[in-house]
């Protein structure tokens, strides 16, 4: 039982390309400045990071670098070898270095992975992560994932892989936004979550509501109920600029040796709240209060203690939820 | 050019330093958000520019370009530039040689005295990232020994030098300009009186009254400044902006107005929108026996809070319209 739970999470891609750095960053609360002390991986990083209630990700970061990649690959004829790293994959993380010189030797690696995965995991989910992105012109990005995108789904097809491409960067959101759809790939029962988060707004009436895993700040799930307020009015980046942001704070604190446990911003027309749902996991309301509110009810839904009472019933229920997904 | 004690107008900071000190770069990060880094950009300053920002007075700082000579008659009244100004702050760049400036320092102390004895001169030991813990402590030893040396040639022994070891990479240069600005503040006693009191009837462990633009801290209460509480206050503002902005549809103006974030050693961080783009930012620890951390919302204590803080708020109007006649 505790083994159905555990999911391995392989990082690959050639030396250089960022793979370490965005595990530092998102899983062990680095700067993206800390990662220019980061050294080059060994054969490979183990991490093992609990996720939600019962689930451990199990990530091998794997040391780029030309020696290793052929001892991986080499070693993987025997499928019962200790040293096929190739087995029991539920996710592959292939990232690829936008600024790469060399990019047939790229290509040609990720289609010798693709191969072994093919061969010892065939159900792994592949995801293609094009990084750097900050070094490319702005206007020149979109068209630059494109082509590599179409290139590399070419290779997958003759492996019959479908792939999850996302152009990223350590220097901006799109890193949490690519971890957040991994990480979510992997949680069974995420739709209980969303069907039960949609209840619990039918009660609130939020602008907003979001979870967040709490180690990592990765959002897995999130409605939004006002259906006449134009979604376009929000950020489409704003669940990446809040993980960044909170993940700030959280550091900010930590310098004076403690973690927040929640924390309640009013603005003019908006209130937001965030404190623990679960123990796995963080809760963000964002109540507007700028009309229509008080109106009907002569009491202010958005009353701080009327929220933090429907948070603690909400309690119950997603703990249950979390129990019950393996 | 103004004198400083008519309150109507603004009290000057003169920023010297040879070239390349860091005074731009310092000006861009403290008044314009701009990320340290970037400052590796800047292109040399070649006429004076002048930042303003507020406390009770205006304020403006204005810097001088390092390469020109400031007895220059042509170019500037310097006389009359150092009759009018509050305070002098000089830049040395602590990774360099820095003997030929602290020659140009002493010149320029020596005009400045004679002009304006009430001058406060306040020396940046800059760029101290690059020196090691040790290292910090020499340098500043061995500047302030020379400097004082050299106050005796000419014969200034009594004047005042106060000296400050800074970097942009850390909050050491908002602390230095905080400490600089309060000197300049005639209402500082009182303010300070003031914020004893909110500590006193709010459980509070230290408050700041900050200018929410730049982080420089207008007043505190009369206990010590730690460095790290400091940076938390201000860090804790940044969250509050950045979470708030996502969410609040009109532009600019819309700041959050009071925000409260619960921490697990028990403390609260507290902040709530002041005058003028002021705003009062608290840390307060509810010891264990404390009857108020039984409360797990610590309702009342905050209530007690906001009452406490308003009636401050009140005090800080009418202290405004106050120092504004003439
Ligand atoms: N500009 C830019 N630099 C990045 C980005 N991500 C990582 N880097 C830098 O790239 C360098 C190499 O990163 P690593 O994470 O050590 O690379 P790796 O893939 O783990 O390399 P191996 O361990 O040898 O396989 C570091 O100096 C990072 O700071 C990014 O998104 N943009
Ligand atoms: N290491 C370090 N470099 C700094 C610091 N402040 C400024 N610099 C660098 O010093 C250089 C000169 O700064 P600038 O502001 O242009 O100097 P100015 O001529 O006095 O205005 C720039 O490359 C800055 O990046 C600091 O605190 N630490
Ligand atoms: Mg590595």
């Amino acid at each position: 039982m505790a083994g159905s739970s555990r999911k391995k999470l392989l990082l690959m891609g050639r030396s250089g390309s960022g793979k370490s750095s965005m595990r530092s960053i998102i899983f062990s609360n680095y700067s993206a400045f800390d990662t220019r002390r980061l050294g080059a991986t060994i054969d490979v990083e183990h991490s093992n990071l609990r996720f939600l209630n019962n689930m451990t990700l199990n990530l091998w970061d794997c040391g780029g670098q030309d020696i290793f990649m052929e001892n991986f690959l080499n070693n993987s004829s025997n499928a019962s070898s200790a040293n096929n790293i190739f087995t029991k994959c539920e996710v592959l993380i292939h990232v690829f270095d936008v600024e790469s010189k060399e990019v047939s030797k790229d290509i040609e690696i990720f289609q010798r992975v693709l191969k072994n995965l093919h061969q010892f995991s065939p159900e792994v989910k592949v995801f293609i992560l094009v990084h750097k992105m900050d070094l490319i012109q702005v206007n020149k990005r979109q068209e630059l994932f494109d082509i590599m995108m179409s290139k590399l789904q070419e290779i997958a097809n003759e492996y019959s892989f479908k792939l999850t491409g996302f152009a990223t960067s350590i220097w901006d959101e799109s890193l949490y936004k690519a971890w957040s759809s991994i990480v979510c790939s992997l949680i069974p029962n995420i739709s209980l979550y969303e069907q039960h988060l949609l209840k619990f707004n039918d009660v609130l009436n939020a602008k907003e509501i979001i979870l967040f895993e709490k180690t990592t700040f990765l959002v897995i799930s999130s409605t939004n109920r006002l259906i006449s307020m134009n979604r376009e009015d929000l950020d489409p980046k704003r669940f990446e600029k809040i993980s960044n942001i909170i993940k700030t704070y959280k550091q900010s604190v930590n310098k004076i040796r403690t973690n927040f446990t929640n924390l309640l911003v009013n603005g003019l027309n908006s209130s937001i709240y965030l404190d623990v749902l679960t123990s796995n996991i963080y809760i963000m309301i964002i109540m507007d209060h700028s009309k229509d509110f008080d109106q009907d009810l002569g009491v202010r839904i958005d009353d701080q203690n009327l929220i933090l009472e429907n948070v603690k019933v909400a309690r119950k229920l997603f703990e249950r939820i979390e129990a019950s997904g393996r | 050019m103004e004198a400083i004690d008519s309150k109507d107008k603004k009290a000057t900071i003169l920023l010297m330093g040879l070239r390349r000190s860091g005074k731009s770069s310092i000006c861009k990060v403290v008044f314009h958000n701009m990320q340290p880094l970037d400052t590796l950009y800047l292109e040399s300053t070649s006429k004076p520019t002048t930042e303003t920002f507020t406390s009770l007075i205006d304020l403006a700082v204005m810097e001088l370009p390092g390469q020109l000579s400031l007895f220059e008659p042509s170019l500037y009244d310097s006389e009359k530039i150092f009759a009018s100004i509050g305070a002098l702050i000089y830049v040395i760049d602590s990774q360099d040689e820095y003997l030929s400036a602290l020659q140009n320092l002493a010149v320029i102390i020596n005009y400045a005295y004679k002009i304006n004895p009430k001058l406060h001169i306040e020396v940046l030991i800059h760029k101290i990232d690059g020196l090691s813990e040790d290292f910090r402590l020499d340098t500043q030893r061995d500047i302030m020994q020379r400097v004082g040396d050299d106050l005796l040639d000419y014969g200034l022994e009594g004047v005042q030098v106060s000296f400050y070891l800074t970097s942009i990479f850390d909050h050491s240069v908002y602390e230095a300009f905080s400490r600089i600005v309060q000197k300049l503040v005639v209402e500082l006693p009182q303010l300070e009186n003031l914020l004893d009191l909110v500590m006193q009837y709010s459980g509070f462990d230290k408050v700041f009254l900050f200018d929410v633009n730049s982080k420089i801290y207008v007043a505190t209460d009369s206990s010590p400044v730690d460095i790290q509480t400091y940076e938390v206050c201000a860090e804790f503002i940044d969250v509050t902006i950045d979470l708030d902005g996502l969410y609040e549809q009109s532009e600019e103006a819309s700041r959050p107005t009071k925000c409260v974030s619960r921490l697990q050693s028990g403390s609260v961080l507290y902040l709530h929108r002041m005058i003028r783009g002021l705003a009062l930012v608290a840390i307060s620890s509810f010891g264990k026996d404390d009857p108020r951390a039984e409360n797990p919302n610590v309702k009342n204590a905050i209530s007690i809070i906001d009452h406490n803080v308003n009636v401050f708020k009140k005090s800080l109007e009418t202290m405004w319209e106050g120092s504004r006649i003439r």
